[in-house]
């Protein structure tokens, strides 16, 4: 009994080593709403977007679903893409760096435009998609005027 | 007072500032309520009894979705009241996010890994809500209807730690002497404007007697005021050496912090936690672990809950409510339900995925609700080190370390056994961060991160459980994450009976991530429906 249970927990993690080929390396220090700023799209996916859209980008199923983010139409367009980080969508939250913080229990996560750009382009040129335009910072900051710009990157 | 002290000399300036800052513990904690009353964290219950449903038409049916504790005190409030009732609930168990984990049990995230949970017998860890405030007089009435029967939960422990990575060279500082250098710092600085002066206007010469003899007690001071190193101050922040019995019993006082030290070491922000209305002690625990309650409504419920139940579609027309489903575990075959009502509690996040023929207001207020990032870890020691060694029976560690918390278990003190932390309870980037890497590695890292402050967790470590809420299959997210905009905008719609459906739910509430919330939301929506239903209005 004790060794059928300690078999399933070797294939368990071996599975989770599998399965984390793309997660952080075991002791990168975590980002920090400052040094988060540093981070780059591949960064970045793979520190928050694969929390639900999977380190694979499949997404995943359960009572709801996670949207793929590989052979979805909606990737053909870098614009919706956009709207969604930036404004959020359904359960996702909002990434976009606003104007007025919301300094709430929680607090925001917040993004550069320049960053929702890369992650755009990183997500759109992997996991088997071969998108070959692509949206700027600049376009990304048009697509919500009321804000300030995004505070450049250090 | 702030006022008064505008024109004092610019000498002053530097102490006023700091004086201002550490005054600003009532105006601070007045801010954080305000900032937590935003998120409808701290609004009272409005829970005032069951309501009491007369004359239910024979024959009438509601069919609810799912069985978390909204659902399920609806379920048993109508079938009370002589509805026929019927409950389609995903997950395999009652409860939803009211849910114990414990030795034996496993858990698939989204995504595929499986943890099997290794803590010992009697062992456990809440993933969702771990502690019930007693104004929470709703869920606490359920408790006491259902038989589960409830310990206190420790909330705040003046033996635990406040940790700073940055400050005293990253070693932790008792919950108990910053609470008492903070305090008999701020105290000694008020005495002392007090007695030169300096409050003169806004302070009576009586007054300024009595509020002298306050700080003195509240700041425990001594005869002159100070607060210094001395059995008054030691009395408050412990001792080198505490008082005993025989030859070598007599005590020796503990030196103070420096005030610079402790502002700078930014602790001070542990000390108000407790002091939330949220927060003020005595809150409880079910004895056993939060699930307790959802698995008592679910045998109270017995026969009416149609188990791993995805449903997929929800319509209504002038009759009724039909909801289409499948099996979770073998999806494929749609199965129909119905009822003349509708209360579907399905979380927003999930509900926003299903189509339901309801108004565009309500349609778009399901869609516009994000659900929030968090992130609980449970770890099994080999021994009860925090008490054994520390001194730590329950409460709360804060640490500016991403776990956020530790919190120590509130049952079987002292009893030398092994022992089950909350290792960690993450939200927002940290949160974020931890729900991308698996299972196991946000165990690890719990682990790594708490030995900065129990260097024992590396000898003691046995095995741990890591809950990232968006990876929870039933929920996608922790709770609605309202804003103000989007509760002006969306709340009053998303509250409304549409035809014949209406929701309930943590997500309907103002007391958002609370059992509380489902809970009145629960009793408010079935006291709405019955009205219509005698009322002859559908």
């Amino acid at each position: 009994m004790k060794r059928a249970m300690l078999g399933l927990l070797c294939a368990a993690s071996l599975m989770a080593c599998m399965t984390s080929i793309h997660a952080q390396t075991s002791d990168n220090a975590l980002y920090t709403p400052d040094t988060l700023h540093s981070a780059n799209g591949e960064a970045i996916f793979h520190a928050i977007c694969q929390g639900c859209h999977m380190p694979d980008a499949k997404g995943a199923v359960g009572a709801g679903r996670y949207p793929p983010l590989t052979g979805n139409p909606h990737l053909a367009s870098a614009q919706y893409m956009a709207a969604t980080i930036l404004f959020g969508r359904h359960d996702m939250p909002s990434f976009k760096t606003s104007a007025e913080p919301h300094h709430g229990f929680f607090g925001n996560t917040e993004l550069s435009d320049a960053q929702i750009a890369q992650v755009i382009h990183y997500i759109r040129t992997h996991f088997g998609n071969h998108y070959l335009d692509s949206i700027t910072a600049d376009e990304v900051t048009a697509m919500h005027p009321q804000d300030k710009p995004s505070p450049p990157k250090p | 007072m702030g006022q008064a002290m505008q024109g004092e000399g610019s000498g002053f300036s530097m102490t006023r500032r700091d004086l201002l800052r550490m005054i600003g513990v009532s105006a601070g904690t007045a801010a954080m309520y305000q900032a937590m009353s935003t998120l409808g964290l701290a609004a009272e219950s409005p829970y005032r009894g069951t309501p009491l449903l007369h004359g239910a038409p024979r024959g009438t049916s509601v069919l609810i979705l799912g069985a978390g504790l909204a659902g399920m005190v609806a379920a048993y409030e109508l079938r009370q009241a002589g509805y026929t009732v019927q409950v389609l609930e995903y997950n395999a168990r009652p409860g939803g996010r009211n849910w114990t984990i414990r030795g034996g049990d496993r858990y698939t995230e989204l995504g595929g890994d499986t943890q099997h949970c290794r803590f010992d017998h009697g062992q456990y860890i809440n993933p969702g809500p771990w502690r019930i405030p007693y104004h929470h007089r709703g869920l606490l009435d359920y408790c006491k209807k259902l038989g589960v029967p409830l310990e206190p939960f420790v909330q705040v422990n003046h033996n635990a730690y406040l940790h700073n990575s940055h400050a005293f060279g990253g070693k932790p500082q008792r919950y108990r002497s910053i609470n008492a250098d903070y305090r008999g710092h701020i105290a000694e600085l008020l005495a002392k404007v007090t007695q030169q002066g300096k409050l003169d206007a806004p302070v009576g010469k009586d007054d300024q007697a009595t509020l002298l003899d306050s700080l003195r007690q509240w700041g425990a001071l001594d005869k002159n005021y100070a607060y210094v190193r001395g059995p008054s101050a030691s009395n408050r922040r412990g001792y080198d050496k505490p008082p005993g019995g025989g030859l070598s019993a007599k005590p020796v006082d503990s030196q103070p912090l420096q005030l610079h030290d402790v502002l700078d070491s930014h602790l001070w922000r542990g000390l108000t936690d407790s002091e939330m209305f949220e927060f003020q002690p005595v809150m409880f625990q079910p004895i056993g672990g939060m699930g307790r309650i959802g698995e008592a409504f679910g045998h109270a419920l017995d026969g009416l809950i149609r188990y791993n139940a995805k449903v997929t579609a929800i319509h209504q027309d002038e009759r009724g409510v039909t909801a289409t489903y499948e099996d979770a575990r073998h999806p494929g075959r749609a199965r129909t339900a119905h009822g003349d009502w509708c209360i579907c509690t399905i979380p927003l996040s999930i509900l926003s995925q299903i189509p339901m023929n309801v108004s565009a207001a309500m349609t778009e207020a399901i869609g516009a609700i994000p659900y929030a990032a968090t992130v609980k870890i449970g770890l099994q020691f080999k021994r009860r080190f925090w008490e054994e060694d520390e001194d730590i029976y329950g409460g709360i560690t804060s640490t500016d370390l991403p776990i956020n918390n530790i919190s120590y278990p509130s049952s079987d003190f002292n009893s030398g056994g092994k022992g089950v932390l909350l290792g960690g309870y993450l939200w927002g980037l940290n949160a974020y961060q931890f729900t991308a890497m698996t299972p196991a590695e946000r165990v690890r890292r719990a682990v790594q991160y708490g030995s900065q402050i129990h260097p024992q967790y590396a000898s003691e470590f046995e095995n741990g459980v890591a809950v990232a809420w968006h990876r929870v299959p039933f929920t996608l997210g922790c709770f609605a994450a309202w804003s103000d905009e989007a509760r002006n905008k969306h709340y009053e719609n998303l509250c409304q009976i549409d035809g014949r459906i209406a929701l309930a739910g943590e997500h309907a509430s103002y007391l958002p991530a609370w059992q509380e919330g489902a809970v009145t939301s629960a009793l408010d929506v079935i006291g709405r429906i019955h009205q219509r239903v005698v009322g002859g209005a559908a």
